[in-house]
């Protein structure tokens, strides 16, 4: 059977049990869409900027725990993806991005809408190809998949010029992957597993510290079962919320500049730390010389770049942390209880101290709205069950603070990059995956303005999105530092001149609502959640409100400021 | 921390872009590349890339796993404390006038060097060796005035067992 490159770019993506891409038209990919409206196996959504396209399909990839894809024009299409690619590579979110190119006769000679985005996206992608002949497109694109859901995951792009989708060629199915050059290692070393068990034995002060890799991995449960099972507190990375229940006694909450007094004292003070899906990012560690000084580090990860980069780590395991994690409580299950039972009575009486001392902790009085309270209350009328986007700032940090992750891939925010303007994009990805939960964006009035035009989007293809809109008239977390930092001198991030949002909101077709008295904030997101369709909630919060407890930029994480 | 060079030899894939992605991950990360030198093996479809860059111990542990992630990218071998034979091929062109030229012929001789083109003053002299011997026939060509040198960078294998 013959087909036309861009048909068999449809059946490629199909195969791979993808069914929703999103994308914009352009010239260099025209011959695609006109593919795409003659089939009905795959659904497009048309967003109404390409960036939100990637977020969107970042957001679908996370709730779905499958490959997102979105599918862009040449040029100006290309280039704004860049954004969303650099956000999925560093959270190593798994997606495809299909980019049109220019004929290939034309490649190289600055033709209309040309630019080289191969070369401009080789840093920020796992890989990325330039197909030029379309009798290996299938084969490509299959290996793009392949590369972006395997191993480490990671967004992988393929730029398509317009002459190879339009020729048509004999469709043969492309064989099974393999990469002598790439052949990523999931299977543990025993003897190291090994040393791990005898590690907890041992250990009086431990923890688990588990980042986005275990959601990756979909290890949650078996992250769980292994801290019930020895009785060790977890923390997690903002990546990692939902990879351990918020619910759990154990849980000691958010680990990093923004995270809980006893998550920072906990890890600077333990002797034993299972680090699983974990990279050691700065926002975590703070100062690195003075991270867990006493502690032996064991550290899970697919990818041995991530080892020994940022920390030293005494037990590297280079390996699949669902595979590593069930290997170590198979270990532990094999020994008896006599030979196993770690006394760590004093270390949890000292974590309960910790916790007596900073709890996290607002006050909500009766005139202004406090940012948290909402967030809590959005926790409270959704019981923990929505699915949980953000922008980047305040709001994020209120999110992970707040809303008290039960289960994984509920919590959705660009965390590396810090994309403002990632969460309503992304709260579309989804909702397309998952049409039957309630899919919250928690935003602040500056970075809803980002991909404020993807309302559209949600509207136009019945994608119903709540919008929690903090809004503090700042750039809150730049203020905050301005306060903390600079003297208070508010150097451009003061954001009154905004437009109203619930008229925005109509104007878009969606619905909007004000709340601006604590008294009113429940029954807003009630009503809010309960309208069909999508729904901005604007909420007047307390202006100068910031994020407790802090640790300054480069600071230890035990030396924190606590409001 | 100890700067070291280091010397590593890369097989990849024979593909375009390669390259860019090795040199793009060196300038993207901040290691150094002293020199590199690339071209095809045996297998049409295989290039190797030998590369000395000078850094510490911690960098040249990520260098190697961040050369091993790219999906391009073979096998890497860190020849540095191993056996190997390493070569460099430089063309040096020197002034040569009359009352020199005996003196250029003479270090050409010591030095086992070729002289591969000739003018009415000057002469173009092939070297090759390691590092060494160039920084030491460089040394010694100096006083008669270079014109211009143009330099391979290091090349390596792997000594095999005898």
């Amino acid at each position: 059977m013959k087909l036309t490159g861009a048909q068999i770019l449809i059946k490629m993506i199909r195969a791979e049990g993808i069914d929703t891409i999103f994308g914009y038209p352009g010239g260099a990919v025209i011959d695609i869409y006109d593919a795409l409206a003659k089939q009905n196996g795959l659904k497009h959504i048309l967003v109404r900027h390409e960036q939100g396209a990637v977020h969107a399909a970042d957001g679908y990839a996370r709730a779905n725990k499958s490959v997102g894809v979105a599918l862009v024009t040449s040029g100006p299409g290309a280039t704004n993806t860049v954004t969303g690619i650099a956000s999925a590579y560093l959270d190593s979110i798994p997606m495809v991005v299909f980019t049109g190119q220019v004929p290939t006769a034309l490649i190289g000679n600055d033709a209309f809408q040309e630019v080289d985005i191969v070369g401009i996206t080789r840093p920020c992608t796992k890989h990325n190809y330039l197909v030029k002949d379309v009798s290996k497109m299938a084969a490509t694109i299959k290996e793009a998949f392949h590369l972006a859901r395997s191993g480490r995951p990671g967004p992988v792009l393929v730029d398509l010029p317009k002459d190879i989708v339009q020729t048509a060629v004999e469709f043969k199915e492309p064989k099974e992957i393999v990469l002598k050059s790439y052949r990523p290692n999931y299977k543990p070393n025993k003897k190291q597993l090994a040393k791990v068990v005898e590690a907890i034995a041992r250990a009086k002060r431990p923890v688990i510290f588990a980042g986005g890799g275990v959601i990756l991995s979909q290890a949650s449960e078996q992250l769980t079962q292994l801290a019930r099972m020895t009785n060790i507190p977890v923390t997690a990375s903002l990546m990692g919320l939902g990879a351990f229940p918020g619910s759990d006694p154990l849980w000691l909450g958010m680990l990093g500049m923004h995270g809980t007094y006893r998550a920072n004292m906990s890890i600077g003070n333990c002797d034993l730390m299972i680090a699983a899906g974990v990279r050691f990012d700065d926002r975590v560690t703070g100062n690195v010389k003075k991270f867990a000084p006493d502690a032996r580090i064991v550290q899970i990860d697919i990818d041995p770049t991530s080892i020994h980069k940022n920390i030293e780590v005494q037990c590297p395991i280079v390996a699949d942390c669902k595979t590593a994690l069930e290997g170590i409580i198979e270990l532990i299950k094999e020994k008896d209880a006599a030979s196993f039972s770690p006394d760590t009575t004093a270390w949890h009486k000292q974590i309960a101290e910790w916790k007596k001392t900073a709890p996290l902790k607002y006050e909500q009085g009766k005139d202004v709205i406090k940012p948290q309270f909402v967030v809590e209350k959005l926790f409270e009328v959704t019981r923990g069950e929505a699915i949980i986007t953000t922008e980047v700032g305040q709001n994020q940090m209120w999110a992970a603070q707040y809303y008290h992750f039960d289960k994984p891939n509920h919590f959705i925010t660009s965390g590396g990059l810090g994309v403002m303007g990632f969460g309503l994009p992304a709260a579309i990805g989804a909702k397309a995956a998952c049409p039957d939960k309630i899919v919250v964006d928690v935003a602040g009035d500056g970075s809803i303005q980002m991909n404020i035009q993807e309302l559209m989007t949600a509207v136009e293809s019945k994608i119903d999105v709540k919008i929690v809109i903090l809004n503090n008239q700042y750039l809150g977390m730049v203020r905050q530092w301005q306060e903390l930092f600079y003297n208070k001198n508010y150097s451009s991030t003061n954001m009154e001149n905004a437009p109203d949002f619930v008229k925005l909101a109509q104007a878009y077709g969606a619905t909007g609502l004000r709340c601006t008295k604590p008294e009113d904030v429940e029954a807003t997101l009630l009503k809010g959640l309960n309208t069909p369709g999508t729904v901005i909630m604007d909420f007047a919060v307390d202006r100068e409100e910031s994020v407790y407890p802090m640790v300054p930029a480069g600071g230890a994480i035990t030396e924190m400021l606590l409001v | 921390m100890k700067i070291n060079s280091y010397l590593l030899s890369i097989l990849v894939d024979d593909e375009p872009g390669v390259l860019s992605r090795i040199s793009g991950l060196f300038s993207g990360r901040g290691f150094n590349i002293d020199s590199l030198s690339v071209a095809k093996t045996a297998d049409q479809n295989v290039s190797r890339v030998t590369m000395v860059t000078k850094c510490d111990a911690h960098i040249i542990e990520q260098i190697k796993k961040q050369l091993n992630k790219l999906i391009n990218v073979i096998t890497v071998n860190d020849l540095t404390d191993k056996k190997y034979v390493q070569r460099e091929l430089s063309l040096i062109k020197v002034n040569a006038q009359p009352e020199k030229k005996a003196e250029i012929l003479r270090i050409v001789d010591i030095f086992r060097c070729k002289i591969v083109d000739v003018g009415l003053s000057h002469y173009t002299i092939e070297v090759s060796g390691d590092r060494e011997k160039q920084d030491a026939i460089l040394s010694l060509l100096k006083p008669m005035g270079i014109i211009e040198i143009a330099s391979t960078g290091a090349i390596a294998l792997a000594r095999e067992n005898a």
